[in-house]
């Protein structure tokens, strides 16, 4: 059985075809594994027995001969995506409950391929972090540990509970999203693949938000061409979310051929930041050495305000988050607190016991920012600095096509060691939140491994709308970097 | 600028959050880290640097005006923590 689920999206998308193996088959594989993986702690909720279901109607397509772009192919959907009648909780207490009467368009759009759904992936409160630690339902513990440990890592976060399934084999790709990295951060910690879209790429209609302005969901994957094959299906303009753009969306999977040869790949100078440690100083340097010998032409540009784009994003994102999580009172839908004196104690009591420390931290940064007297200082102030931070890129992306960066400052790192300070569990996202910012698609791609033996990845920064180049240079890295290294399956032994 | 017990007393009630007295002080303390550190965007000049509003140059999309939707009362009610008959049942707001 391990070998149906250490498959490619793609070869298992070929064997179906082929009819060598039926879904059913696939499904049964991965929803055995996933019992078995608990102690990863990767899933809120199961779906096994609706996996089956699926699997079974998508056989009797292919028997009929009606093949969709992801037929009987297993995923894993990160809990932040509304799944119609199934229990989405965003990692919260407050949304504990929570039955969605709706589905999410990027789901829709994977069901509608054929695609089979696993169950709904752990992840940090409202997407609220950078390890997976402040999730209601307890820590992903990720499937990597360094040589000679048995010390607990975390996943990387937001989405830490779909790289842990990819990267430990229960699913063959995983859906996430990415508000300030949230997507290629944990799939760098874990040695595999994680692409942030372009903002307007794929709807964001029943995702619940975080910070709609940075927001976008992507792939994670085991390969760049899964995640080509993903994002073809998950990309669309959709009606019910008005920022989504009415751009076709391409064959990005063909689109992977031709090379990139002539390629102008930028080195953004201001990248090099201290005490970031050689390693990864060393792993950049090999990557562009890499591009360079397959006919790219290396570049140096310079992003000015890079430094700046921290300290933006814990205003603008706070911001956005505090009016977005307005809407959790107690009364509608979600944790209501009991015992209360009136309805003002009703919204007070039931958020004070529904969000987490990390959530409530966020939402009261995000009002300060907001509140009379301080928005011209803030979050006025900090939407100018984001402009400056996109003229930076659009002046960059003159010179070169794609930018090569670091896609963290290190390996994972133990479970509670970043969890007293707020501020340094924030500078895990110091490379990938300038591309929220800037709003545009970023891909992390495995790229080696660290002296104690930990996955490392390299980013890669395109254009606006150009995920095609982008998967392109990606796959080029990836060729280069030949990175087939996985954790050891401790967990079911 | 710093913030104190009382700041946090105040957005926590302009947030509709009741923070227990006491993580006032703690989280006084966490919230200047975080402010002296986004201090440093002081150090930019923005002069005349326009506020971003959309990251994608896009313009916002119309629809025709009618109705797309509707007539979900059940459905909207099953999340409901109280209801009575597609009625959301809160605390007395009134005496």
């Amino acid at each position: 059985m391990s070998d149906l689920i250490s498959m490619t999206l793609a070869e298992a998308r070929d064997a179906i075809r082929a009819k060598t193996i039926s879904s059913r088959e696939l499904t049964g594989a991965f929803v055995s594994a996933i019992e078995k993986a608990r102690p990863l702690n990767a899933f809120i909720t199961e779906a096994g027995e609706q996996a089956l279901a699926m699997a079974d109607a998508a056989d009797k397509r292919i028997a009929s001969g009606q093949v969709g772009a992801l037929e009987g192919l297993p995923l894993a959907i990160k809990d932040l995506f509304c799944t119609k009648g199934v229990r989405t909780t965003a990692a919260s207490k407050i949304l504990g409950n929570f039955v969605p009467p709706y589905e999410s368009t990027v789901t829709q759009n994977l069901w509608d391929a054929g695609a089979v759904m696993l169950g709904k992936t752990n992840l940090d409160e409202f997407a609220m972090g950078s390890s997976n630690e402040t999730s209601a339902f307890g820590t992903v513990i990720n499937p990597w540990r360094a040589k000679n440990s048995n010390v607990n890592l975390v996943p990387g976060g937001s989405s830490g509970g779909s790289s842990a399934a990819v990267a430990a084999d229960l699913c063959l790709a995983a859906t996430g999203t990415d508000t300030g990295g949230s997507i290629r951060q944990p799939a760098a910690v874990t040695g595999r693949v994680g692409l942030k879209p372009t903002y307007g790429r794929c709807s964001r209609f029943g995702i619940v938000a975080f910070a709609s302005s940075l927001d976008q969901a992507g792939p994670m994957t085991k390969t760049v061409k899964d995640a080509a094959i993903m994002l073809k299906s998950m990309a669309s303009v959709d009606a019910k979310d008005s920022t989504s753009v009415d751009i076709e969306v391409p064959d990005y999977e063909k689109l992977l051929e031709g090379g990139i040869k002539g390629l102008k790949v930028g080195i953004p100078r201001e990248y090099r930041i201290d005490g970031a440690p050689a390693e990864i100083d060393a792993l950049w340097t090999k990557g562009a050495e890499w591009l360079k010998a397959q006919g790219a032409q290396i570049v140096e540009v310079s992003l000015p305000h890079t430094k700046y784009a921290l300290p933006t994003y814990y205003i603008v994102a706070p911001a956005e988050a505090s009016a977005n999580l307005a809407r959790y009172d107690g009364v509608r839908f979600g944790y209501r607190a009991e015992g209360v004196r009136d309805i003002t104690d009703l919204y007070e009591k039931s958020r004070g016991q529904g969000f987490g420390a990390e959530v409530q931290r966020r939402i009261l940064i995000g009002t300060y920012v907001l509140s009379a007297g301080y928005y011209d200082a803030y979050y006025s102030r900090a939407q100018k600095l984001r402009t400056l931070i996109k003229r930076d890129f659009e002046q960059a992306f003159e010179k070169c096509d794609v930018l090569l960066t670091p896609t963290t400052p290190g390996p994972a790192f133990g479970v509670g060691a970043k969890t007293s300070d707020p501020l340094e569990m924030y500078l895990q996202d110091v490379f990938t939140v300038t591309v929220n910012l800037a709003g545009l698609p970023g891909i992390s791609v495995p790229a080696g491994l660290s002296e104690n033996g930990l996955p490392l990845g390299l980013q890669l920064i395109g254009k606006a709308f150009d995920e095609a180049t982008l998967l392109r240079a990606a796959q080029a890295v990836e060729t280069a970097a030949d990175f087939k290294h996985s954790p050891a399956k401790w967990w079911s032994v | 600028m710093s913030v104190d017990k009382d700041t946090v007393r105040r957005i926590a009630k302009l947030a509709r959050l009741a923070v227990p007295e006491a993580r006032l002080e703690p989280m006084a303390g966490e919230l200047n880290g975080i402010f002296q550190w986004v201090e440093m965007l002081g150090e930019v000049n923005v002069e005349g640097v326009p506020a971003m509003t959309s990251v994608v140059a896009q313009k916002l999309k119309w629809r025709e005006d009618r109705v797309t939707d509707g007539n979900q009362a059940d459905a909207l009610m099953i999340n409901a923590p109280g209801s009575e008959d597609h009625f959301f049942v809160v605390p007395k707001v009134h005496e």
